[in-house]
């Protein structure tokens, strides 16, 4: 396989559906090596569904997920697993282990996936803790942590496998401007240090301006465009332009519809 | 009327499907478990020792206090009973045998079930909704840790092995609780009662308990575990799911327990 040009990321025609609502239509996103792409849509526009086919958390009712050349749907546990530990996702809401120290969290990839002793375990760990400026925080346990802190630390857990490709849910979500722009700056030295390939799902301008080499712009289940910073911002689209300018919807309202959904009773 | 009929047939569908739903997502998840212990080393998801051991700890050592307190207070029960009714009929020294085969048999596995279901399968239900709650549960599967291996194999080890031995302490505690009401009212010392006790007891007895003590660590565990990955809704779920899984774990022992019963002593 062409290894520099092939995108580590491949997704074709993906459907996804909640009951009978359907959540993305039909949905073609790629992702090249070294970029970081920021998918960004307001709240139910399909990012955070489209995340979890991605990451293989979901599979896809219809249509392909690929990633680092794994069809993700059709993947056998093995090369789900070998698949996995070359990814590293920070969860929204952290999602560190409440039972376990920073540390113990850090370090818990290592010790499940590598043969290495405690020691290099350790050094290891700790370096990542230093790299998102938490060091020294190992010993604490995750309920003794802010907010910042929380995303930091989920942050280093998911880089300590040195993974290809990094996903990040809501970076700066429920964060004060200044802790989301160091995250934003820990998030540009990681692609320059480490040359990963980074996936930033964000509702946050001016986070996704900042740190994005392209946007891809999701509302209600499609996909309104994919470009830079500068291309979104110039997009003539009215509903990038609503999500540019924070103005409201117009929504409009279908009355066959509207009076279906009062009436029906299986909702 | 035909509408109400229809409703109803249909809410008993939905219901049906969704209990045989449950069924297989717990059989699914018990065979998952067994799956990741027989040959998790070889695929790369060994379960660890360590991991089970702290487990053991939780479910076994850290029950055995109140599992023996509460079998002793049932054994002591047993006794009063016995001897009251077997009084009428003059064979109060029949409550040796009496005693030995319903503790061995039915009681002490069954107090010792009652009560792990309450600690340790809430627990379990608690511990993997509230893990599912804020994502944890998605956080190991993407680090390439199987939730199943980690969460669920190293519970269903230690429950396997600490029941059955919480079921034979349960067993000498009641025993003996019933020697200390019992030997004197039937004017022998302690020591002889047990010696009774001891010769009346058949190894088919104790085996009953003991198999049955499997059967509950599996059920126990499996509902548990099961209960807690399907929880949703936030922190009111977590609460619902554990108290589902309490209720739900002590109706299939005592249904168990009644079956077993049946098929074993026809």
């Amino acid at each position: 396989m062409n290894e520099t040009n092939a995108p580590l990321i491949e997704v074709v025609g993906l459907e996804a559906f909640y009951g009978r609502r359907r959540i993305l239509h039909g949905v073609d996103f790629s992702v090249n090596r070294g970029e970081i792409r920021v998918i960004m849509g307001g709240s139910g526009s399909g990012k955070s569904t489209l995340l979890r086919h991605i990451i293989g958390l979901q599979r896809p009712v219809s249509g392909t997920v690929r990633i680092l050349g794994v069809d993700v749907g059709r993947a056998g546990a093995q090369e789900l697993l070998a698949v996995r530990r070359k990814l590293g996702v920070s969860f929204q809401g952290g999602a560190l282990i409440t039972s376990m120290s920073v540390g113990d969290n850090v370090a818990l990839p290592l010790r499940e996936h590598t043969q290495l002793d405690e020691t290099t375990i350790r050094i290891m760990s700790r370096l990542k803790l230093e790299f998102v400026n938490l060091g020294g925080f190992h010993d604490l346990m995750p309920s003794q942590l802010s907010g910042g802190m929380i995303k930091r630390a989920a942050l280093a857990r998911a880089i300590v496998m040195d993974p290809e490709l990094l996903f990040f849910d809501e970076p700066s979500a429920g964060l004060d401007p200044v802790v989301s722009a160091e995250l934003d700056e820990l998030i540009l030295r990681l692609r320059d240090a480490l040359r990963m390939t980074i996936v930033v799902v964000t509702h946050e301008l001016e986070s996704a301006f900042r740190i994005a080499d392209r946007i891809t712009v999701l509302d209600q289940g499609d996909i309104l465009t994919t470009g830079t910073v500068a291309e979104v911002r110039a997009s003539e689209n009215e509903r990038i332009q609503d999500l540019l300018h924070r103005r409201p919807r117009s929504v409009e309202v279908d009355v066959d519809d509207y009076l279906r959904r009062l009436t029906e009773e299986d909702a | 009327m035909i509408a109400d009929a229809l409703h109803l047939l249909n809410r008993l569908g939905r219901r049906t499907v969704m209990a045989v739903d449950a069924l297989g997502y717990a059989a699914g998840l018990l065979g998952e478990a067994v799956g990741f212990v027989v040959s998790g080393r070889r695929r790369g998801q060994p379960v660890r020792l360590q991991a089970v051991v702290e487990q053991m700890r939780q479910v076994g050592v850290d029950a055995i206090p109140i599992v023996l307190l509460l079998s002793f207070t049932v054994g002591l029960m047993l006794a009063i009973q016995f001897i009251a009714t077997l009084r009428e009929f003059g064979a109060q020294s029949q409550v040796v045998l009496a005693v030995a085969k319903s503790v061995t048999r039915e009681f002490g596995v069954l107090i010792t079930g009652i009560l792990v279901a309450g600690r340790s399968g809430s627990a379990f239900a608690a511990r993997i909704g509230s893990m599912s709650v804020s994502q944890e549960v998605d956080a190991l599967g993407v680090m390439g840790i199987d939730p199943v291996r980690y969460l669920v194999a190293p519970a269903l080890l230690a429950m396997l092995v600490m029941l059955p031995v919480l079921t034979v302490l349960a067993d000498a505690a009641a025993i003996l609780g019933a020697a200390m009401y019992s030997a004197p009212m039937l004017d022998m010392s302690v020591q002889t009662y047990l010696t009774q006790t001891l010769s009346q007891l058949t190894p088919r007895d104790v085996y009953e308990g003991l198999a049955k003590s499997i059967v509950f660590a599996l059920l126990i565990t499996v509902i548990g575990v099961a209960t807690g990955f399907s929880v949703t809704g936030g922190a009111e779920g977590v609460g619902r799911a554990t108290t589902r899984a309490v209720v739900l774990s002590i109706t299939a022992l005592i249904v168990a327990d009644m079956v077993f019963s049946f098929f074993l002593n026809r």
